[in-house]
């Protein structure tokens, strides 16, 4: 917490006895330094310490063996802001510490103790507070894709930043190697290593952007592996990253292709509750156009909507005009090479959300023995006249259910004796035979029946349909002179989709 | 120096290799080579062994001398190395500083920028005035990326060397002055880390943040947001300013529903009129727009920073935003939901419509089910609580246990707060004491033990039902509730109570010390009031007590014997025992966690702790008045030319300059050439007075018109009235420059000529005027002094208002040295106003004189219109108390307020009087001693003569001067305007320019800034 101590201490420091007392001195030890600044007469001096745990007096006077003093120490300390982002230490699931990264000086791995302890007391990895105070730090941590993100902090910073930060961490390795896990990480440890080089200098970041930092450090391809290998080339770019000196750093300079194309995704959740008659507690659906634009030079883009006014809250992509869509609802922007994320939206509320499946359900546990009863049948509702497919049902088991016997009509079912956890995978949903789930639950002998009946998330995804209507007029192209390829694809998901039992 | 290195470089790596041979040979061996493929390989071993927290310190000296290889992968991976152990190795790592340097030097800004940062990274103290020298470098660097990276290193030299700040500051400042986006961000970065607290560098750059905010990166926004969050608070006034009064003032606000507010706002119409500074709503709007930015961080910035700093109606937008941040990430929504229980309890209205956005999810983690339990409580009020309610019963059902303790906590604090729903909740609650499960139970009976206190008179039944519980339920907090609600409420139930104690009893050994406690408690309260069936049982139980092993136990046994049971020796509190035990006990308030959370800057970590975080900066409080707005102004550099030129110019080339120029008539470029001086009665003396107030009828109304125009002070004429009847016009000829440019515009043109035509008028008319006087000057007393006395060249003006922080008007004054005839004992002040704006100002007029003690103001009229391009002259008088103490006021315009100050040098506190030499010589015995300063000087060059000796000490001092015999000797004479203390000052030369300055004063401090002021305005 405190990362630096001023401390006037009067010493008489000699290097023997017969020496005149020192003007200054060096003191090593560790990573530690302290260095010992005349101040105001011989016997007098200001230490600057870096100190990063223990009281001070003690390593003062462990460090200063070769020294003769005498006197006494006091010590004031005036706070000094320190860099946001100081440490980040990658954890697996098993909690093994596989890769640090000090962005200065070293934190001691022990650190993480703090999180290990509070892991062990949350239930579920998902429990562990994202923000943990520790004598003289502070833990933030993510938890993605099963691997905890550990980043040390010292001082004030708001929290988001540096949780963003993480995830933008983890995005870029995702981006870069395909899956984040901890065998793709020590695979490519040397380039994780120097992406977290680039991304931040000094605790704060300094090149997120993924163009930026491709330009710099090229991603791993196999024929690059293979070449590399033979000829000692390096996965380093050669060329100086423009991208970082440009206004637009999203967009690298001199994009090339034969075949210019721009597809965008229109892909919208609906995240609802509903209860146990089937009535809609809440609903509402959140959606997200996904960009894949290829094109050469530089493009300016416009893509209009029909129906614009359905949008009610918006984010965008650092790229777009924001003017532009303030006054003419349109999304101007020229954009990033490759994939990106365009925009996030969420559609007004006033509209009612179309519910596609309806979920008849019974799940009841017997006063008496130890068994149980399900029953689950999904039929479609407001589908658009489209079919609804992946349908997946998951539902997590109260602790005494030990195991289950049921028999699906259509699909098949899994249930996890571990974490309790029962998936029905159903597949497509046939209006005219209709998926049911049915058969008995075996509770643990002697425990009580559970109180509550669990709940039942359903997954789906309907292709070529966005659930709020919602439908992209126009994609424009200026500042090019080619005609490149257009297509937008909608697609509906569930979202936060839970049916209360 | 290099031949050293070297040889020092040779010797250390044969130490290492002796110490670290056995290790990592293969490496060394690698490293060694000459190809950059086996080098590579080596470095890519050693980073992926550093990346795993192994140690690879010993293979420092191998790798450093890579530093400079050729190979860019090779080279970036000891970089990662260097930067890693140059802590360890400083010697070491010092062989590697020049390839640095070079860097440094390199035609690409690219890799200018790359060698600055890992030079800024190495923290080896020995560097720190390399780095001081390449941070500067590079903040003046042609690109902006090196800048950008120079303000990168201003921290990490900072946190290296402490003592290096006042340097970094002066970069700070020169940085933050840098005009493109890329700098912006990590400028401001380097000032919240080095010197949060000089928030006056802001000021200048203040506009310029606010408008390039929405192209700066995503990170740099964040910390410029929170920083003009800090600098806001200190330099705006609360927008809700009147509200937060209100709120204050009643609770029922703070729960009331906001029309009621806004009801009650209407009623204090007749207070100040709050107008929001326009450089506070630039803030809000070009902050708005960056709520639809995709980094979750940015989002809440500008969350806080409208929740801090905007108009209660305006706060709203932020909802919609932070709602969708509930769809990110847990770790996100887990901030973003601790923010919006904060915000929730101050501003309830701006989520109520998002209420369905916070219904928990069997599927959400622990800490963000509590965090939206804690939002929907605070959002609950009459009209949704039954929904509300609702949807708690089925969290109630929920598996997770600690989720549903919270949610009974939760309709506890709804039942407080919501007076209709208590019994629905209290029966809910009661519904749950037959719970399965114990730890519901057991929360149920803490809430319900606080709702009961509220009105326990109607529930006696279910006092009674929880008497019965004590039976079964096993978790002490529980047991303990009950046995002091039993106690407690022990009329309602007498014939429990008893029997609970009973059972008590027999379980006393067994219990937890909470409900030891509460057994000893619930005996006493019974024994007071029910001692013929509890006398026993009490006896026992505080026998029991009185051997446990816990010494709070035994304490209160002894003490509540003492209490209640009557003995001889028991005191007087014993009578009072019943009252003591039996008083009747406020209801516990429940209270939200989160309330006075947002003393906290929100966003924050401290806000997030609840606690203060290292390097915190406090959010100040909102300025009682708001400190001048016109700092933040900025000099367009297109329009004017440059500042500071307005007063003394010696060359005028803009046309603006020009016209105002010829305006003015300058007065400091003729040699100061006085071509008469007179003496005047007093009828024309009036007269003068009256035409500089620009009220009186002058002879010619043409001339009177030019008189008002050209500037008394600025014209080439002076006035000094001399107290008695003796006064003198000095007029000198004015040398306007002629236009040097062509004039463009043709009413420029116009107006320019008639400018010119009447400063010719003006110089006739004081040349009628001077003529007149000296046929006067016959008929009156001829005054020695008239014919020595040249007077100085003009009186000096200063600058009150500078056009640029005045926004095109600008204010000069002078000390006119004329009798102030409403006070003889004020002073003076002319005040010239010019609106150089294109728009007319309106109402000129002062307020909100702060003085110190004595002093006194009277101020000038209103000027109802002053036409854009006119000037108008006005006066005030002061009354300074004999003092150099400023006074300070701020001049109104009808659009604006400006905070200003006047303060007059010594000299200008007094007013001549006239004395012969011997009245001069009889004060002077008088004033001896203490009373009299001396200083020998040796006078400047130009002023050896009487005649400058006498101009110089008049344009210092407003003073008389005094017939004097002997031509060595120039004596002066005046008095203080408010206490007419006699000021008297000497002035004898001697040879080769040497002199000495006598000054006699009563008022000592007078006379030593006066000496000073002469010495100055004699020796320069």
């Amino acid at each position: 917490m405190i990362l630096q101590q001023q401390i006037s201490v009067e010493l008489n420091m000699r290097n023997s006895p017969s020496d005149p007392p020192c003007q200054s001195a060096l003191f090593k030890g560790g990573h530690q330094n302290i260095t010992f600044h005349q101040h105001v007469n011989p016997s007098q001096f200001i230490v600057w310490e870096l100190l990063q745990d223990g009281p001070i007096c003690r390593r003062l006077f462990s460090n200063s063996g070769n020294f003769w003093h005498t006197g006494t120490i006091s010590c004031n300390i005036p706070e000094l802001a320190a860099e946001m982002i100081h440490s980040l230490f990658l954890i697996n699931h098993s909690g093994d510490i596989f890769l640090e990264k000090h962005w200065k000086s070293v934190i001691s791995r022990s650190v993480c103790d703090y999180f290990f302890e509070a892991k062990e007391k949350a239930v579920d990895p998902e429990n562990v507070s994202p923000v943990l105070q520790t004598p003289h730090h502070y833990l933030i941590t993510i938890y993605r894709d099963k691997l905890f993100f550990l980043s040390v902090i010292q001082t004030e910073v708001p929290p988001l930043f540096v949780i963003e930060f993480l995830h933008r961490v983890a995005d870029t390795i995702q981006d870069y190697f395909g899956e984040c896990s901890e065998s793709v990480i020590m695979d490519n440890v040397v380039t994780v290593y120097e992406l977290l080089e680039e991304m931040l200098d000094n605790g704060f970041p300094l090149a997120t952007e993924s163009n930026v930092l491709k330009e710099m450090i090229r991603p791993p391809t196999i024929l690059r592996s293979v070449v590399n290998t033979l000829t000692g080339g390096s996965n380093v770019g050669d060329t100086l990253p423009t991208g970082q000196l440009s206004n637009i750093p999203w967009r690298r300079a001199g994009v090339k292709y034969t075949n210019n194309e721009a597809y965008f995704d229109v892909i919208e959740e609906i995240d609802a509750i509903l209860d146990k008659s089937g009535s809609t507690v809440f609903a509402e659906i959140q959606g997200v156009i996904e960009a894949c634009v290829r094109l050469t030079g530089m493009p300016d883009l416009t893509l209009s909507f029909m129906n614009p006014r359905l949008l009610d809250d918006v984010s965008f992509h650092p790229c777009v005009r924001f003017k532009r869509w303030e006054s003419e609802r349109v999304l101007s922007f020229i954009p990033p090479d490759g994939n990106f994320t365009l925009m996030n939206y969420h559609v007004s509320s006033q509209n009612l959300v179309a519910i596609p499946v309806y979920v008849k359900q019974s799940i009841t546990f017997f006063e008496m023995g130890p068994c149980g009863r399900l029953d689950i049948t999904i039929g479609p509702k407001q589908t658009m006249g489209k079919t609804v497919e992946a349908l997946m049902v998951t539902i997590h088991m109260p602790k005494a259910v030990l195991s289950a016997n049921l028999t699906p009509t259509q699909g098949n079912y899994t249930y996890d004796l571990a974490t309790k956890v029962l998936v029905w995978d159903i597949g497509k949903l046939n209006p005219q035979k209709l998926p049911n789930l049915r058969g008995s639950l075996s509770l643990q002998a002697g425990a009580p029946k559970p109180e509550d009946n669990p709940s039942l998330n359903i997954d789906l995804k309907i292709q070529q349909v966005a659930i709020s209507g919602l439908k992209v007029s126009r994609l424009d192209m200026y500042g090019e002179k080619y005609k490149p390829f257009k297509g937008v694809k909608y697609l509906t998901k569930a979202g936060k989709f839970q049916v209360r039992t | 120096m290099l031949i050293y290195i070297a040889h020092y470089h040779k010797q250390v790596i044969t130490n290492f290799q002796c110490f670290s041979s056995l290790r990592h040979d293969d490496l060394k061996e690698m490293l060694d080579s000459n190809k950059d493929s086996l080098k590579l390989e080596a470095m890519k071993r050693i980073v992926a062994m550093i990346a795993r927290g192994k140690n690879t310190s010993d293979l420092f000296p191998a790798v450093v001398k890579n530093v400079a290889c050729k190979n860019i992968e090779v080279k970036k991976l000891v970089y990662v190395y260097l930067v890693r152990y140059a802590e360890e190795q400083q010697d070491l790592a010092l062989l590697s500083i020049s390839t640095f340097q070079r860097g440094l030097k390199d035609p690409n800004q690219l890799i200018r920028a790359s060698a600055l940062r890992v030079l800024s990274s190495i923290r080896v103290t020995i560097i720190v005035p390399i780095m001081m020298l390449a941070i500067k470098e590079a903040a003046s660097d042609m690109s902006p990326y090196v800048r950008k990276t120079a303000a990168h290193a201003i921290p990490k030299l900072y946190s290296l060397d402490p003592e290096q700040k006042d340097q970094l500051i002066e970069v700070i400042e020169k940085l933050l002055a840098d005009k493109t986006t890329l700098v912006a961000g990590s400028v401001v970065m380097a000032f919240e880390e080095v010197c949060p607290e000089r928030i006056d560098l802001i000021h200048k750059n203040y506009r310029k943040l606010c408008n390039l905010l929405i192209d700066v990166e995503e990170w740099g926004q964040v910390v410029i947001i929170n920083m003009l969050t800090r600098y806001a608070r200190t330099q705006f006034l609360n927008p809700n300013m009147n509200e937060s009064l209100l709120e204050e003032g009643s609770d029922k606000t703070f729960y009331g529903s906001d029309e009621d507010e806004d009801e009650e706002e209407e009623e204090e119409k007749d207070k100040k009129p709050y107008v929001m500074d326009p450089d506070h709503r630039l803030l809000l709007r070009n902050t708005k727009p960056l709520l639809q930015s995709r980094n979750a961080a940015v989002v809440m910035a500008v969350a806080q920073l409208y929740f801090h700093l905007a108009p209660k109606a305006e706060v709203g937008v932020i909802a919609k935003a932070l709602v969708r941040l509930l769809r990110s990430h847990s770790e996100v929504q887990y901030v973003v939901l601790q923010n919006v229980a904060t915000m929730s309890i101050k501003r309830r209205g701006m989520f109520e419509p998002y209420l369905k956005s916070f219904y928990i999810r069997s599927t959400d983690p622990t800490q963000i089910k509590v965090l939206k339990l804690e939002v929907l409580t605070n959002l609950a009020n009459e009209t949704n609580i039954s929904t509300i309610l609702r949807e708690f019963q089925t969290y109630i059902k929920s598996m997770d246990k600690d989720f549903v303790a919270a949610t009974i906590q939760a309709i506890g604090r709804c039942a407080t707060n919501i007076g209709e729903v208590r019994d629905t909740c209290l029966n809910g609650l009661v519904q749950l004491l037959s719970n399965r499960d114990e730890l519901v139970v057991a929360e149920s009976v803490v809430v319900i033990k606080k709702l009961l206190q509220m009105q326990p008179e109607k529930h006696s039944d279910i006092i009674k039902h929880m008497a019965k519980l004590t039976d079964n339920i096993q978790v002490p907090m529980a047991r303990a509730s009950i046995l002091w609600l039993i106690g407690e409420y022990c009329e309602h139930v007498p014939k429990i109570a008893p029997d609970v104690l009973r059972k008590m009893a027999k379980s006393f050994t067994n219990e937890e010390d909470i409900v030891k406690l509460q057994i000893i408690n619930l005996a006493a309260k019974l024994y007071l009031t029910n001692s013929k069936q509890t006398k026993l049982l009490t006896q026992y139980v505080l026998n029991l007590a009185k051997y446990d092993q816990n010494y709070d136990i035994r304490d209160r046994a002894r003490f509540i014997r003492q209490l209640i049971v009557p003995t001889e020796k028991s005191g007087a509190l014993s009578k009072y025992a019943k009252k003591l035990f039996l008083a009747l006990k406020p209801a516990p308030v429940l209270e939200s966690p989160f309330k006075d959370r947002d003393h906290f800057q929100l966003g924050s970590l401290s806000h997030l702790l609840n606690a203060k975080a290292g390097g915190y900066q406090e959010l100040p409080d909102w300025p009682e008045a708001a400190p001048d707005p016109s700092v933040r102004n900025v000099e367009v550099k297109d329009s004017v030319r440059a500042v500071g030129t307005v007063i003394y110019r010696d060359t005028g080339s803009s046309e603006e300059e020009e016209r105002k120029h010829e305006r003015k008539s300058k007065q400091r470029k003729s040699e100061s050439e006085s071509e008469s001086d007179e003496e005047e009665d007093s009828e024309s003396e009036s007269s003068q007075t009256e035409s500089e107030d620009s009220e009186s009828e002058a002879e010619v109304k043409k001339k009177k018109k030019v008189l008002k125009k050209t500037h008394f002070k600025h014209s080439n004429m002076n006035i000094c009235m001399y107290s008695c009847q003796c006064s003198f016009i000095s007029f000198q000829a004015a040398e306007s420059k002629p236009p040097s440019k062509p004039v463009k515009k043709d009413n420029k043109k116009e107006k320019k000529e008639m400018s010119l035509l009447d400063l010719d008028d003006c110089k006739l008319f004081f040349l009628n005027l001077f003529f007149k006087l000296s046929a006067l000057k016959e008929n009156t007393k001829v005054m020695a002094l008239t014919s020595t006395i040249s007077p100085s060249s003009a009186l000096k003006s200063y600058e009150m208002l500078h056009r640029i922080t005045g926004e095109g008007l600008s204010v000069e004054y002078c000390f006119s040295r004329q009798p102030f005839s409403p006070d003889a004992n004020m002073v003076a002040v002319q005040m010239q106003f010019t609106n150089n704006a294109t728009s007319d100002t309106k109402n000129l007029h002062m307020e909100d004189v702060k003085l110190q003690s004595g002093m006194r103001v009277k101020e000038f009229p209103e000027i109802e219109l002053l036409p854009a391009g006119e000037m108008v002259t006005a006066v005030m008088g002061i009354d300074f108390c004999d003092s150099t103490q400023a006074a300070n006021f701020q001049l109104c315009t009808h659009t604006r307020k400006f905070f200003v100050s006047i303060q007059p040098p010594v000299g200008e506190l007094m007013r001549p009087v006239f004395l012969t030499e011997n009245e001069f010589k009889k004060e002077q015995g008088q004033l001896m001693g203490m009373n009299e300063i001396t200083e020998k000087i040796t006078l400047d060059v130009k002023c050896r003569n009487e005649h400058s000796i006498v101009q110089r000490v008049i344009t210092a001092a407003n003073l008389s001067r005094v017939p004097c015999g002997s031509d060595k000797e120039c004596r002066f004479a005046g008095r203080t305007v408010t206490s007419s203390s006699l000021v008297l000052v000497t002035v004898a030369t001697k040879e080769e320019g040497a002199a000495k300055l006598t000054i006699n004063c009563e008022k000592m401090v007078i006379g030593t800034m006066l000496v000073k002021d002469i010495l100055l305005a004699l020796t320069q």
